[in-house]
């Protein structure tokens, strides 16, 4: 699905992204933990095509990124920044229905219609669909922009902490979400998570980065691992099994 | 899912898309209507619908109505229509509320290339000196933006006031010129915006601003998007630069129609996308045609005024915009200070 062939990225001269070589199969959630400055938001950036990398490349699905379409890549990539500031009036449901526009190029029909009113509705934006986005809380922008990305429905979605803002009931209903986007749709789902244990709990597979490079990648099993995670993060980190699942105590 | 109570602004349930917003439309339609109509028939020569019939299609009045204030209501129209339209492409551009071309450079630049052309080639038409004054507007705005992303700005006043600075700057450099080579008079022939100079044959350039509405409607979408940023326009599968470089040109080419045909009218640019916004929000494909109604409607009325407060003298409409302009532009100031960004 998604290919990263030895990827590098500098600034100024510095890497912050190198030799990346990573594999994404089709479906599934991936997550991509790692400490402060370990390059997870620019390698979702260079997987959305934000970024070019100084060297080596990006397949997705067999296009490769830099040179495809960029209207034909938004009908396959969908992704959210972490930063979504979005200082334009536009009620919610313009916002959702401009996730539609890489298929409806401005002409809207009932399919998009409908993706745009079952993405609302999904997450429970009904109420605010006619409230202006300076109108609602950092939490409620959040979920209008994850909408949007919905709507676009594509088979691949990166999002960049894409629970940042929202308290526990949101954190929890739109990481499930996305859980299901991708079991039960099939669609191939990458996130930047800061909590491990969210990561561990809903995620089918992380990607563990630091200092620009990918440690390592597997399962919360295989890397919910108390000496690994204690070095990654460089704190003392101990891992439990609680109510059936993995949780990082640090 | 619960809906925990969200922050509304002051006055929100006026700046909801309610029955207010729905009625804002056929409102300005009806507004610039009627403004165009006392625009034909207010002045110093007396025409009325009544004269035009007594004279049965021939006559003085009918001849002033034709030559002269016809002309110039079309005139006004698609000045106001223009730079409103500027404006917003601007705004929404730069991602700044407080832009319009005469605060980013736009302006001053094509008045230097305007100037150059007097000097240079004084016997250029006028499509031509429009061209010019379009590719100096253009270079002029080119410039605000490197200079904007050189400066490391956090706040969103920062940025109009880089471009006051910069176009204070060009301005100073077109004075001098003009100073130089004795042509202070003529800069300042065209620097305050007057309609009272346009008459049949000498306005019929600003048409091109209704073929220029048209280009930005087709775009109004992608120039939305565009409008929410360069990673959004970019997922979303738009060419972010493209857009804004088109964008740019756009804005460059209303803003040196009506600059060559009736003079700079500050101020417009600001206060009507921006009230506009307030009322109606930023989807380009919504707002456009009533920030161009609104823009028409404004100028019109500016005008009208600037023909009877001081009858049977005219106030350049420069002077009566620049004042209702920076009335409206200190409102804004206070009003919006929450939501730029």
């Amino acid at each position: 699905m998604i290919e990263i062939d030895a990827v590098e990225r500098r600034y100024d001269g510095v890497a912050v992204l190198s030799e990346v070589t990573l594999s994404l199969p089709k479906g599934g959630l991936t997550a991509i933990i790692g400490p402060n400055g370990a390059g997870k938001s620019t390698l979702l950036s260079v997987m959305g095509r934000l970024q070019k990398p100084d060297a080596g490349r990006v397949t997705l699905q067999g296009l490769e990124l830099s040179r495809a379409s960029g209207r034909e890549v938004a009908k396959k990539l969908a992704l959210l920044r972490q930063d979504n500031h979005t200082a334009a009036r536009l009620t919610v449901r313009d916002l959702v229905g401009f996730g539609r526009y890489p298929h409806s190029r401005g002409n809207p029909g009932p399919e998009d219609h409908a993706q745009v009113t079952r993405a609302l509705a999904t997450l429970g934006l009904e109420p605010l669909a006619d409230r202006f986005l300076d109108q609602l809380s950092g939490g409620q922008r959040q979920r209008a922009h994850i909408a949007m990305v919905l709507a676009q429905d594509t088979d691949c979605i990166l999002l960049d902490e894409p629970l940042n803002n929202l308290d526990i009931s949101h954190a929890v209903r739109i990481i499930t979400l996305v859980r299901d986007a991708a079991r039960q749709m099939g669609k191939t789902v990458v996130v930047v998570l800061h909590d491990i244990n969210m990561a561990a709990a809903h995620c089918d597979r992380i990607v563990v980065m630091k200092g620009g490079r990918v440690l390592r990648h597997g399962t919360p099993a295989e890397l919910m691992q108390a000496e690994f995670l204690s070095e990654v993060y460089e704190t003392p980190i101990t891992v439990h099994e609680l109510a059936g699942r993995l949780v990082a105590v640090y | 899912m619960p809906q925990p109570r969200s922050p509304r602004p002051r006055h929100a349930s006026l700046l909801q898309p309610g029955p207010v917003a729905r009625l804002l439309f056929p409102f300005a339609v009806l507004l610039t209507l009627a403004m165009g109509v006392a625009s034909l028939f207010v002045g110093v020569s007396h025409v009325s619908p009544s004269l035009i019939w007594a004279e049965g299609g021939s006559g003085p009045a009918t001849e002033v109505l034709f030559t002269s204030r016809l002309p110039r209501t079309l005139a006004l129209a698609l000045a106001g229509a223009g730079l409103a339209l500027a404006g917003l492409v601007l705004q929404v551009l730069v991602r700044n509320r407080f832009v319009e071309p005469s605060t980013v450079g736009t302006t001053e630049s094509a008045s230097l290339g305007i100037l150059l052309v007097m000097l240079l080639a004084p016997g250029l038409p006028l499509p031509a000196r429009m061209a010019v004054a379009a590719a100096f507007g253009l270079a002029g705005t080119a410039l605000f933006l490197l200079v904007l992303r050189a400066v490391p700005q956090r706040s969103a006043l920062m940025v109009p006031l880089i471009g006051l600075l910069l176009s204070g700057v060009i301005g100073a450099v077109t004075t001098f010129i003009a100073y130089r080579t004795d042509m202070l008079q003529s800069l300042g022939a065209w620097s305050t915006g007057d309609f009272s100079v346009v008459l049949q044959g000498r306005y019929e350039l600003l048409w091109i601003v209704a073929g220029l509405v048209l280009v930005t409607a087709l775009f109004a979408d992608q120039i939305t998007v565009a409008g929410l940023g360069r990673d959004m326009a970019i997922g979303l599968g738009v060419n972010h630069r493209a857009i804004r470089a088109l964008g740019l040109v756009l804005v460059a080419l209303l803003s040196a129609a009506v600059i060559v045909t009736v003079g700079i009218v500050p101020f417009l640019g600001l206060v009507v996308p921006n009230v506009v916004s307030l009322l109606k929000g930023d989807n380009l494909r919504r707002t456009l045609p009533l920030v161009c109604l609104s823009g028409a409607a404004l100028v019109m009325a500016c005008d009208i005024v600037g023909r009877l407060v001081v009858r049977p003298y005219e106030m350049p409409i420069g002077l009566t915009m620049g004042i209702v302009g920076s009335a409206a532009f200190l409102w804004l100031l206070t009003r919006r200070r929450a939501n730029v960004a």
